[in-house]
């Protein structure tokens, strides 16, 4: 039974129309062709399928297409305004904070989760809020220091 | 057979590439040969470069990006020797159509291997420019100076012709067989440098393709029946009420049941409503029994020996036997396998994440009944592969289902299939006795490996008499009966075999340093004289600020060393042990390592900061639960990756040696970790880890051990 849901992704308003409990990793990966939302448990395990909903960080295998209706969505692609860089996005890349880059946007993500809610987290706090991030190739200390140079740009590195 | 295909290829590729100057590869030549140690390249020619028109290089290459960084490397290593901007370097990896002939992304070969194919191919088309210009601007070739993409008279600037303008026009094709001239490591001005990632944009943008963002019109997603288990054979299957649901494509061909779909979550729905019976074996292995059963079936057979070992050993004042064992690890890349299938006009076309595109293109070939040149595997963005990714069932799979409906198909494994399907880091025993004679020197050294194979044995101590063997080296083999060596499949998972082989000879060396009375590092120094490792370790200790005490000394202060992939590493660790809940905490990790040029310092530091908090993963909890053939974990609730709060401040020290060629670098590094916490952490609690990984029940039980040993009768 499909039922049409209105929401915003990247600022933009759109309306799909599909099963309501739809996963919303689905949706956004299918009909809306935006990728960078990642699969890789399927039980909200791995994070690499995070997005903003309302600029909180959401497991987008968790949730559901009717969660999101009304809701502003925001996904990897979104980050880049007018194809700027978001400070984040600049700092792994002048960290060195990815290899193979598939945690990549949900670490991203994550981050800008906590930049939004706590705009310079201790050391600690960034490490709280990425735990739950799994990340194979080993980036963790760079990606720490990226987020990090981005929260306190004056330093502060323990 | 090879002449042919180098002809072939050669034919299609000058028309694929329209015009230009293209540089061939070919290892006939004895430089590189004699690189190529055990045969691991393709005779033919293996590397492909081309400079177009518009003064773009192209480089083309049967090698994968999987996060280890090579498309930077490789890209620097071409701009280096052609005098160009990385900026004006296209590269083309890892697809069959296009690039030669790879065998695969694995063993830290890249660099050492198709390195110095690539910079010949870019040495000697900067020659084929030089000649040009001069021929163009009417001066000798000495007199002309290649920089940046472009070549000038030398004291008469204005004077110039670029690499485009020169291209233009030209068909050539040049093979290089003979030693091309390499810059030296003194004139580079590419290669040595931390450049930023070039797919790094890519990657925090979500631009990045990976297999699974690959759409084609009219995808079809495949689920398929899996078995409960390993050797489970299907009894009956019932698809009738999967068959019913709108939208299913069902597909039943001999062992390959598969519901399409074109969304993916609704063909995970369908094939629950397939009814399957399977007839699963007894077990007879699990976690805990696993050990027992390698030494049961494997058969130990000596590859080393060196000495009168029954000598050496009636010579020894104290003698330590231990065994050591370990789990089966997961590759557990956050990428799952995937691929995707098009068949059309007789050619099927396989996106696939896989470290081995051309033996997949081959085996895919092989199953469909397909000539490999009907095949073509494009690789996208690898989302992780440490060795797992050169499994290609999902890819056969993929090209199998596509056939059979004539619809693009993919397949992209769940995390549970991910784990079902992983060819593991095989569980592993070492025995291991050794002596020390009255001087506090190591007498001899009776090793022998169970399940994980040789790599990492060949220590660099100097041990008068020693025997090495090895017992059902990573074999699994469906078709032998039971019992197996291992009981479903193994395979290479970062440095093959060495993690476990390092693991256990360099906490039996610390073991006998602290017995000596002698500073751990000091007794290694005592028994090395390479002068690579010595000025290893020493660069480790300097960085650490190891200051020698006999272990164990209480600081929770531990080292390791290894040589592996042409490069020698050194680790110091201090860990903080609690001694209530046996919990490991990783306070510090310094390494240090020699791998002679370095491309990128640092894309080098990465792969050792990646590959020691990788290894913290089968050092602290990684083990797969499993009883028989059924894998228990099924994912990342019950089997755990290391996380940011376990990851300490790591340094990474690279030790300059220019005067050896660039060696590997992915893997070296997370050999060490298990031995340099286990030392740490012997030095922390007086307690020696025998089995990883160090759960911090199996910490207070060796705690408990030492105590009781320590304790009066």
């Amino acid at each position: 039974m499909n039922t049409s849901v209105t929401f915003r992704v990247n600022g933009h308003s759109t309306t799909v129309s599909a099963e309501a409990d739809r996963s919303l990793l689905s949706v956004l990966r299918g009909e809306l062709g935006l990728t960078g939302a990642k699969y890789g448990c399927g039980i909200g395990a791995c994070g690499a399928c995070t997005v903003l909903v309302g600029g909180r960080a959401v497991r987008a295998c968790r949730a559901t297409l009717a969660s999101v209706a009304d809701q502003d969505v925001m996904t990897v692609e979104g980050l880049a305004a007018g194809g700027q860089l978001h400070p984040l996005q600049q700092a792994f890349i002048d960290h060195g904070a990815l290899q193979c880059g598939y945690c990549t946007p949900g670490m991203l993500l994550a981050a800008h989760a906590l930049l939004h809610e706590q705009p310079h987290p201790s050391r600690q706090a960034i490490v709280a809020a990425l735990e739950p991030h799994l990340c194979r190739c080993g980036a963790h200390q760079r990606i720490l220091d990226a987020v990090e140079a981005v929260a306190r740009p004056a330093g502060g590195v323990p | 057979m090879s002449a042919v295909r180098d002809e072939l290829s050669r034919r299609r590729f000058l028309q694929l590439a329209g015009g230009g100057i293209a540089v061939l590869v070919t290892l006939e030549a004895g430089w590189l040969a004699a690189q190529d140690h055990g045969g691991l390249y393709p005779s033919d020619f293996n590397a492909y470069l081309l400079i177009g028109a518009d003064g773009r290089v192209t480089v083309y290459s049967g090698k994968i990006e999987m996060g280890q960084g090579v498309m930077t490397s490789l890209a620097q290593m071409a701009a280096e020797e052609l005098s160009v901007d990385v900026a004006s370097i296209d590269m083309v990896l890892g697809d069959t159509d296009r690039c030669p002939t790879d065998m695969g992304t694995f063993g830290s070969l890249t660099t050492r291997m198709f390195g110095p194919a690539l910079r010949a191919a870019a040495a000697d088309a900067r020659s084929v420019l030089l000649a040009l210009a001069a021929e163009r601007l009417g001066v000798p070739k000495e007199r002309l100076i290649a920089n940046r993409g472009v070549i000038t008279v030398s004291g008469a600037e204005s004077r110039r012709v670029s690499y485009g303008e020169l291209s233009k026009g030209q068909h050539i094709v040049r093979t290089v067989g003979e030693a091309a001239v390499l810059k030296a490591a003194k004139d580079f001005e590419v290669m040595g440098r931390s450049l930023p990632r070039i797919d790094a944009r890519d990657k925090v943008t979500g631009a990045a393709k990976f297999t699974a963002d690959v759409r084609l019109p009219g995808l079809q997603y495949a689920a398929i029946l899996r078995p409960p288990a390993h050797g489970a054979t299907l009894r009956h299957v019932d698809t009738s009420a999967a068959a019913r649901l709108p939208g299913v494509t069902l597909v039943q061909r001999d062992d390959l049941v598969a519901v399409l779909h074109a969304d993916p979550d609704a063909a995970a729905a369908a094939l629950e409503r397939v009814g399957a019976d399977w007839t699963t074996a007894e077990a007879t292995v699990d976690t805990e029994r696993v050990a027992e059963h390698l030494q049961a079936v494997a058969q130990p057979k000596e590859s080393t020996r060196r000495g009168d070992l029954d000598v050496a050993r009636a010579r020894a004042t104290r003698l330590f036997e231990s065994t050591y064992r370990k789990g089966y690890v997961a590759h557990a890349p956050i990428e799952t396998h995937a691929a995707l299938a098009q068949w059309s006009g007789g050619r099927m076309t396989v996106w696939a994440s896989t470290q081995t595109p051309f033996p997949t293109r081959d085996r895919i070939a092989k199953t469909l009944g397909l000539d490999p040149k009907d095949v073509r595997v494009v690789t996208p963005y690898v989302g992780g592969g440490f060795g797992g990714k050169s499994a290609d069932r999902q890819a056969i799979e993929a090209a199998r289902l596509a056939q059979i409906t004539g619809k693009p198909v993919q397949v992209a494994f769940s995390r549970a299939e991910e784990f079902f399907y992983d060819a593991f880091d095989p569980a592993a025993v070492v025995t291991l006795a050794s002596g020390l004679d009255r001087d506090g020197r190591i007498a001899f050294w009776d090793y022998c490996v169970y399940g994980a194979g040789e790599r990492g044995t060949a220590h660099v101590y100097d041990v008068p008499a020693l025997r090495i063997r090895s017992a059902g080296a990573m074999s699994y083999d469906p078709s032998v009966p039971a019992p197996r060596v291992h009981p479903f499949a193994v395979g290479p998972w970062r440095a093959p075999g060495a993690n476990m082989n390092v693991y256990a000879a360099e906490s039996q060396i610390d073991l006998m340093a602290a017995a000596a009375g002698v500073d751990p590092v000091e007794f290694r120094l005592r028994h090395v004289t390479d002068p690579r490792m010595r000025a290893t370790l020493q660069a480790a200790a300097a960085a650490f600020g190891w200051r020698p005490a006999p272990g164990p000394s209480g600081r929770g202060f531990g080292v390791a060393c290894s040589t592996d992939a042409g490069s020698y590493v050194a680790t110091m660790a201090e860990v903080a042990v609690d001694a209530e809940s046996g919990q490991v905490r990783v306070k510090r990790i310094v390494c240090a390592q020699d791998m002679g040029v370095v491309v990128n310092p640092d894309g080098a530091r990465m792969q050792i900061e990646g590959g020691l908090t990788m290894g913290l993963g089968y050092t602290l909890a990684e083990e797969l639960q499993f009883r028989g053939g059924e894998i228990l974990d099924r994912n990342f609730d019950t089997y755990h990756l290391p996380r940011c709060s376990w990851v300490p401040r790591i340094e990474a020290v690279l030790v300059a040696n220019d005067a050896v060629p660039p060696q590997g670098g992915g893997e070296p590094a997370i050999t060490t970790t298990g031995a340099v916490i286990a030392n740490a952490v012997h030095d922390a609690t007086s307690a020696r880890i025998l089995r990883l990984p160090m759960t911090p029940e199996r910490v207070l039980a060796a705690m408990a051990a030492r105590r009781a040993r320590k304790s009066p009768a």
